[in-house]
């Protein structure tokens, strides 16, 4: 399997504070590459790190072979970046559909594209003309994934998907996700909920400190109790 | 408050009109205490004409304001240079623009106008590129190069036109008034409602119709997210800050025709009210800027009528009085 995405000795300062110590990893072509670790381990900077909303200090990030540490954000985007931030970020101010059009980049909508998207999120066909702003905050999530799958992406960046939402939206947002992981897309995945990391992830990655920690298979991480508590300080079972 | 299923129908979204309302409600307020029918209708017409000339001025703006989060003190210089170029268009053609002939008042008067915001838009390009992107981010120092950009601007203007005050004669056709009962309206002030009513809705056709309308929109509330993406936010922001500044440019020509005189300092009483139009309006809400310049003029105007000794502080109160009842202005877009 080849990786998709690597960093190498990443290191990023925000300010005064120096955030990535560091780091090293690698995402495989087609898999889910799970990102855990405790609040303030680094996992978000590591995001924007790599989607050049923060400048590396130092280091090498190469997608698909291509150096993209020094470009701009735009740049890594058009080089088929898809994000999702923790804040979902949707245009509350546009409606779902424009919210949509500004994501399709290059072109009109894809009609076959969006039939897929509301396959998995009916509710966005339903309030297709409705303001962002008053979704609620699951249906903002659905809106902040579809923006960033409505066209086809080499890499997926997307961080806490389901924090905050009802247990139901959740499971929800786990089959779709699922169903994206089964189309073949890469995905790197920041996730608090242990359960939807069991259920999504091939691999992980834990980060404590601006490091990477530990690295293995989802499965291994997640039969292993003993282990979960060291690195999280929870077991996979106080999710349950 | 409950989280809504995905399958659940939504409220439906609630227009927010009472910012709408204002105006017409301040204008109903004044008719009894004005006392003379005519007189209101006169005072009204005027708040509105004076309204659209400072909403065009402001429109730029508060886009630059809510887009690039840049605080433009030199806002002003665009309008002193937008009206000074047009003195260099009509003064050879002074006998067309007085000719008793609309159609040749127009024909000098449109290429005036349009040659002062390609020159105050070209202005922009300059400012933007040498004063405002070394400092992005940095408000203080934004406050420091543009208002230094401003008095540059207009030192250099003195140099050129010396400190005499230059006239700036109305065309013939547009002198007078439209005679309506016991009612005059000026014709020029017609002419400045028309043109601000048409800019306000060809701002907002694009705005709301177009793709890059809808990038202007989703980069006002959240910049970074546009970026991400795949959008290169400063290209527009730059063609934003020209189409801005040559707005101005126009707005700096009808201010100096309506008041019939054109100065390299004409726009710093201007500028005050601009801020002002801005912020009670809502970071780059054009909606907001609308509403909030014919809120600015009906305060001038009325108030100027009613209390003369309060026209020095009348919009400072109108400011606190908007911003107590919603802090963010009247429509907040973005979160700033």
């Amino acid at each position: 399997m080849t990786d998709l995405l690597r960093l190498s000795g990443v290191h990023t300062h925000i300010g005064r504070y120096h955030i990535l110590q560091g780091i090293d990893l690698a995402v495989p072509q087609g898999q889910v590459t799970m990102l855990l670790g405790r609040n303030g381990a680094g996992k978000t900077t590591t995001l924007r790190t790599i989607m050049g909303l923060w400048q590396a200090s130092s280091g090498e990030i190469s997608l698909a072979g291509e150096r993209i540490e020094s470009r701009a954000t735009p740049d890594i985007a058009r080089l088929g970046v898809g994000y999702v931030p923790e804040s979902m970020a949707v245009f509350s101010d546009l409606t779902v559909k424009e919210n949509l059009v500004l994501a399709a980049r290059d072109g009109p909508l894809d009609d076959a594209q969006l039939d897929w998207i509301f396959g998995f999120f009916p509710a966005l066909r339903r309030f297709w003309l409705s303001r962002a702003g008053s979704l609620s905050g699951g249906q903002k999530q659905m809106l902040s994934i579809a923006r960033a799958i409505i066209e086809p992406r080499k890499l997926l960046l997307i961080d806490e998907p389901t924090k905050g939402l009802a247990p139901a939206i959740v499971m929800a947002l786990i089959e779709c996700l699922k169903e994206i992981k089964r189309e073949g897309a890469t995905i790197l995945l920041v996730e608090q909920n242990f359960f939807a990391a069991r259920e999504l992830g091939d691999n992980v990655l834990v980060m404590d400190n601006g490091t990477i920690v530990h690295r293995g298979e989802m499965a291994a991480l997640a039969a292993d109790v003993p282990l979960q508590e060291r690195l999280l300080g929870l077991s996979l079972e106080a999710h349950q | 408050m409950t989280e809504l299923a995905a399958n659940d129908p939504l409220p439906k979204p609630k227009r927010d009109i009472a910012p709408v309302l204002l105006p017409i409600a301040v204008a109903l307020v004044m008719i009894p205490l004005i006392g003379s029918p005519s007189t209101w209708l006169t005072l009204t017409a005027a708040s509105l004409a004076m309204g659209m000339m400072i909403f065009i001025m402001a429109s730029g703006l508060t886009l630059v304001f809510g887009l690039m989060d840049v605080l433009n003190f030199g806002h002003g210089a665009f309008i002193a240079v937008g009206a000074y170029v047009a003195t260099l268009v009509l003064a050879p053609f002074a006998a067309s623009i007085q000719a008793d002939s609309l159609w040749m008042n127009l024909a000098v008067l449109a290429p005036a106008a349009l040659l002062s915001m390609a020159v105050s838009g070209a202005l922009g390009l300059v400012v933007e590129r040498v004063l405002i992107l070394p400092v992005y981010g940095q408000h203080l120092k934004q406050i420091l190069m543009t208002t230094g950009g401003l008095i540059v601007a207009e030192q250099t203007l003195y140099a050129l036109w010396g400190p005499q005050i230059i006239p700036m004669p109305l065309p013939a056709s547009l002198r007078g008034s439209f005679i309506l009962g016991d009612v005059a309206i000026a014709k020029y002030r017609v002419l400045a409602m028309l043109i601000g009513l048409a800019i306000f809705i060809a701002i907002q056709l694009v705005l709301n119709r177009t793709k890059l309308g809808l990038l202007i929109r989703a980069g006002v509330e959240n910049r970074e997210m546009v970026e991400a993406l795949g959008y290169r936010i400063r290209r527009l922001f730059l063609g934003v800050f020209m189409t801005g500044s040559a707005l101005a440019g126009l707005g700096g020509v009808m201010w100096a025709l309506y008041r019939e005189q054109v100065h390299a300092s004409m726009s710093d009483d201007l500028t005050v009210l601009i801020f002002i139009v801005v912020i009670i309006g809502g970071l780059g809400s054009i909606g907001g800027c609308f509403i909030g310049a014919i809120l600015v003029a009906m305060v001038a105007n009325y108030g100027g009528f009613l209390v003369p000794k309060l026209a020095l502080v009348s919009n400072i109160l109108l400011m606190v009085a908007i911003l107590m009842w919603r802090p963010r202005g009247l429509y907040a877009v973005t979160s700033r």
